[in-house]
């Protein structure tokens, strides 16, 4: 970017051509280059419409850029409003037919002292004009709306990256606060970045100021200013965000008006300033025909359990008790009675899963949700649901611990949790969705194993899932599956006068017990977590029998796995010596790396797990293909502790607990070295040893 | 029941299908063998509520038990009805989600006083709080009886017992108090050895729409045996009860030549609370009338305060409070009923096509 770098914290004249503010406030951004906009409401356009009239709203004196993505991060007090802007600049984006992924990062306080440091809350989006994987490792934009914000992200950003900061707050009193003894807006320390500074908030101030605002109120709407200069600057398309105001802000006119003049406001400075020289265009992406729809992690994963209800035909109750970074999913349900849905928002954890345990039994889609403390309360719980074989849907969007341990921020390290922490030999199916969207399909399947095995299951998400989000393609009904709760109406023991009904006859080829439920006449049973007896399901003290029963819960979750598809490996030539396996939401990340090293022109090979208990049948035989496997985890190596223990290979774990999601470029270079050891070869990923100007993440 | 002068209410049952068939004990008696041991206050009450449920009338398939862990807590295996014997503690929440997904269910809570009151505390308030339509007998015998005889959450201070040789430092709960603390809409207490008071009582809770709760004292012969006998032994009974009838004053003890007990109930200007006086000392106006049905909690309280927190010389026994108050299951069937109530909503087409249409919202766009 080849703007000018302003050294004083002072405001850019609002009007540089001398156009009376007002006046450029009163522009519609879109308008004011005569184009036409496609009408709020008609949603379907293609790709290409949405392109033209992009290329069209350029203001001819500005010079535009091709680009092929960009990654611009939001970040300010988390009083300013940062994860709203991103949420709104991610729909105009998704809106425009780019492919983006996002990571929003936000303190664990409600909120923090301001101006502070732990204070500061970001949101990143990283879009193209092709296919990514990941949210991106490092910003070439960064907006800070506060020196805390400047610098807790500076070390993020790479040499010549843009920063555009609201130099309003760079008081010596907030300065302080960020640990700053000097302005880094004055002298050099800033030189080597594309610096611009902007007071956004006094402008912002002027441009509302004609709906009498206090000027704590006006202020406030220096998000959206901030907003309308980056839309502009990457030629989003602005009315789904005027749209969204209008519906936000219905009830208090005076602040919609506010923020959609912000808005416009931000867009007219970058259209008039001569600050920003430079427009960018990112072309939209191809992605595969269908209907699409930016979603987060948590709502894919509400809807998801609720089409696993529809599917089924069972009405979906949820017990739970507020946890980040799960509660979104209790607040999207309740949404959502109309389906049937039944939220219980219980006296703690406990009450949460008990409640869900009790709908089942009475013959509803019992679910409970929850991060990895909660799951700790429920374990004995959810051991009750495997004793007594009811179908439970345990959704644990993990978070970093242990203990409270770092509340918004993501983690994989609850693994042996949902595997393993239980008392007595407890088996519990595991799925685990790879991204955003993939929660929808995740879901589903969850609820599919629990229904059909008559059992707990485990649905791991993480707090990246959760919050992140991406275009998902919108699936078909008829892409789903039909789950049958199959109902027991009639005795199944002995006949005529002496027929019985015993609770613990199987089916045999998916071990599932039948599932009675009370007002059946006839099949009055008590069920518990006392041994019950093979069959009749009475208390049964009987060694053999409980090392039956052991033995025979545990069949049955392994036979899961006969339900599944074989593993999707990806190994383009089949000349893959090195396989990088994961699970959860290092797919992004590990594809990303895994693009970077093919693109240097090596071979790897790469696989992910959806089902970690039980792991799918031609899993031992994928890992026996390969010299080496590579397991990244954001956890200390669990599910290379599994895979070893039941395949005796030797996997190679690369492990973080950064809470943060892994990052592609370390990936590559982790798998680069594998792929040089396994090959005995010289592994060269220096960007000119890759092809392209940039990665494919 | 009596008329209790109420507008006609929802009764606790009125949702659960009716049977004309006769029934009678036996057919709500499991096969299993019934292992308490001998002497146990729980055989009692199994009998008790046995031969009660057939009152009822309501189908067998229609009626769940659920219980906790505890020795009263394997109650479920010896009735024929649907049953739950679950964790410690948690036999209330398991209720909670079993009466909100089905109104057409009779669900019962069987549990004790460590089973509700010290682990599963927390769940027993707020199930009292929400007033979820079910009923829950807590046998109480001050004592754990299925660990082998430490103190419990409702034995005496000072209590000897194996985790506490020179005697438990813990003052106990009163399960009438804290319900009442709680606004539990229907509490009672009984007694196991009274069939003809616990049946009546049962009646009256199961006739409840809300959560019932009746502490049942119940004898444990071989941890804490005689705990109750100052109010069984027909030499001290009448002076140890303190029967509470609804618009009945509240008067025992010996009877007078008038046929009234000796002692009465009064207020007592002093604490705010109630006092035990000579009748003969009072005029019979000033004598406490016992009100169920106030919507305040305090007199009964009041009342509630009147059990001995120590070796149980006096308690007050009946119904202490029975008011109406809108139920957490009803509630929330309604919410989802409303929510529900478009055209033509039970079918599952219709289903199918608001979850297309509701996934498919939002800002959307069309790749071609
Ligand atoms: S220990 Fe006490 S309460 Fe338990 S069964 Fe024996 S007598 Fe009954």
């Amino acid at each position: 970017m080849a703007a000018g770098r302003a050294r004083a914290p002072t405001a850019y004249a609002l009007t540089p051509r001398g156009a009376h503010p007002t006046e450029a406030v009163r522009h519609d951004p879109c308008h004011t280059t005569g184009v036409e906009v496609v009408p709020q409401g008609r949603k379907a356009r293609s790709a290409l419409d949405r392109r033209l009239s992009s290329l069209l709203v350029v203001a001819p004196e500005k010079e535009v850029k091709q680009l092929d993505r960009v990654i611009i991060r939001f970040a300010g007090d988390s009083g300013d409003g940062m994860q709203l802007t991103g949420d709104r600049f991610t729909q105009e984006t998704a809106a425009f037919g780019n492919d983006l992924v996002t990571l929003p990062n936000f303190p664990a306080e409600i909120r923090a002292p301001q101006g502070t440091l732990p204070g500061v809350s970001s949101f990143q989006v990283h879009f193209a004009d092709h296919d990514i994987l990941t949210a991106g490792d490092a910003p070439d934009v960064l907006v800070a709306m506060n020196p805390a914000a400047l610098r807790a992200n500076l070390g993020d950003l790479p040499k010549g990256a843009t920063i555009i900061v609201d130099t309003h707050d760079f008081t010596a009193r907030n300065l302080t606060k960020a640990g700053y003894t000097e302005n880094p807006l004055d002298g050099d320390t800033l030189a080597e970045y594309a610096l611009h500074t902007v007071d956004l908030t006094g402008m912002t101030i002027e441009a509302v100021k004609e709906f009498g605002l206090s000027r704590k109120d006006a202020s406030r709407a220096k998000n959206m200013f901030a907003l309308g200069l980056l839309s502009w600057m990457y030629g989003r398309p602005t009315e789904t965000t005027n749209a969204f105001l209008a519906k936000r802000f219905a009830k208090v006119p005076d602040i919609r008006d506010a923020n959609v003049a912000a808005f416009k406001a931000g867009w007219n400075f970058g259209e008039t300033t001569e600050a920003f020289v430079v427009r960018y265009e990112i072309k939209p992406a191809k992605m595969a025909p269908g209907h699409y729809r930016n979603i987060t992690g948590n709502l894919a994963l509400s809807y998801g359990l609720i089409a696993g209800g529809v599917q089924s035909g069972l009405s979906v109750f949820l017990g739970s008790y507020p946890i980040t970074p799960a509660s979104d999913i209790l607040h999207e349900l309740s949404k959502h009675k109309g389906f049937g849905v039944t939220t219980f928002q219980a006296e703690d954890e406990i009450a949460g899963v008990g409640a869900a345990i009790g709908a089942s039994f009475a013959g509803q889609l019992g679910v409970t949700t929850t991060s990895g403390p909660g799951v700790a309360l429920k374990s004995e719980a959810v051991g009750l649901a495997v004793m007594t074989e009811l179908p439970l849907v345990v959704v644990d969007v993990q978070r970093g611990g242990p203990s409270t341990g770092l509340p918004t921020k993501t983690e994989q390290a609850d693994l042996m949790q949902a595997m393993f922490g239980r008392n007595g030999e407890a088996p519990v199916p595991i799925v685990a969705p790879q991204s955003p969207g993939d929660c929808f399909a995740a879901a589903v399947e969850a609820v599919r194993i629990a229904v059909t095995y008559r059992t707990p299951v485990m649905l791991l998400s993480d707090g990246y899932l959760a919050n992140g989000s991406e275009p998902w393609r919108i699936p078909g009904l008829d892409e789903l599956p039909t789950i049958d709760p199959d109902f027991a109406t009639e005795k199944n023991q002995g006949s005529g006068d002496d027929a019985e009904f015993w609770p613990y006859l199987r089916d045999e080829a998916t071990l599932a017990r039948p599932w009675a439920i009370p007002g059946t006449p006839g099949l009055e049973h008590r069920i518990g977590g006392l041994e019950k007896g093979d069959g009749h399901g009475n208390i049964s003290y009987d060694p053999a029998n409980h090392d039956f029963m052991v033995r025979t819960r545990q069949a049955k979750v392994d036979r899961i796995a006969d339900s599944l598809p074989p593993l999707e490996v990806d190994d383009p030539t089949g000349d893959a010596k090195v396989l990088v396996l994961g699970w959860g939401s290092t797919y992004g990340p590990i594809g990303a790396g895994v693009r970077r090293v093919r693109k240097a022109g090596y071979h790897v090979a790469q696989a992910h797990l959806r089902h970690l208990n039980p792991f799918p049948n031609d899993l031992g035989e994928v890992l026996k293909r390969y010299d080496k496997v590579l397991v990244p985890e954001m956890n200390l190596g669990q599910l290379s502790l599994l895979l070893r223990a039941k395949y005796l290979v030797d996997v190679v774990g690369y492990n973080e607990v950064r809470g943060l999601p892994l990052k592609a470029a370390v990936l590559a270079d982790v798998i680069g070295g594998l792929v040089a050891d396994a090959e005995g070869i010289d592994v060269d990923l220096t960007p000119a040893s890759i092809q392209q100007e940039s990665h494919d993440d | 029941m009596t008329d209790l002068g109420l507008p006609a209410l929802r009764s606790g049952t009125e949702s659960v299908p009716t049977t004309d068939e006769k029934q009678t004990g036996k057919d709500f008696t499991s096969d299993q063998e019934v292992r308490w041991c001998p002497g146990c206050g729980d055989y009692a009450v199994l009998k008790a509520v046995q031969s009660f449920l057939p009152d009822l009338g309501l189908r067998r398939e229609n009626i769940v038990f659920v219980s906790g862990i505890g020795c009263s807590s394997r109650f479920p295996y010896y009735l024929d009805t649907y049953g739950m014997h679950s964790i410690h503690g948690r036999a209330p929440t398991i209720a909670t989600g079993i009466a909100t997904a089905r109104e057409d269910l009779s669900v019962w809570v069987v549990t004790g006083d460590g089973d509700a009151l010290s682990i599963g505390g927390n769940h027993l308030i707020h199930t009292l709080r929400r007033n979820v339509n079910m009923t829950i007998l807590l046998f109480n015998n001050r004592i754990y009886g299925l660990t082998k005889g430490q103190y419990s959450p409702t034995s005496e201070t000072g209590k000897v017992t194996k985790s506490t040789p020179m005697g438990s430092l813990d003052h106990p709960f009163n399960p009438v108090s804290l319900a009442l603390g709680a606004e539990a809409t229907f509490v009672a207490r009984t007694i196991d050895s009274d069939r003809k008071h616990l049946t009546s009582v049962l009646a009256a809770a199961a006739a409840h729409r809300g959560t019932s709760l009746v502490e049942i004292y119940q004898n444990c012969p071989i941890f804490n045996d005689g705990a109750f006998d100052a109010i069984k032994s027909p030499d001290t009974k009448a002076d140890a009860i303190i029967p509470l009838v609804h618009g009945e004053p509240v008067l025992f003890g010996a009877p007078l030549e008038d046929g009234r007990g000796a002692k009465a109930l009064v207020r007592d200007e002093e604490t705010g609370g109630v006092k035990v006086v000579a009748t003969a000392d009072v005029a019979a106006e000033d004598i406490l009338v016992h009100d169920a049905h106030n919507p305040d909690p305090t007199m009964a309280f009041a009342i509630s305060r009147l059990t001995d927190s120590g070796y149980l010389n006096t308690s007050p026994i009946g119904i202490f409070r029975q008011v109406q108050r809108p139920t957490y299951d009803d509630a929330a069937r309604e919410q989802v009923a409303s929510a529900t109530t478009v055209p033509g909503d039970d079918d599952a087409a219709d289903r199918s096509a608001r979850l297309a249409a509701l996934i498919g919202g939002g800002d959307t766009w069309t790749i071609l």
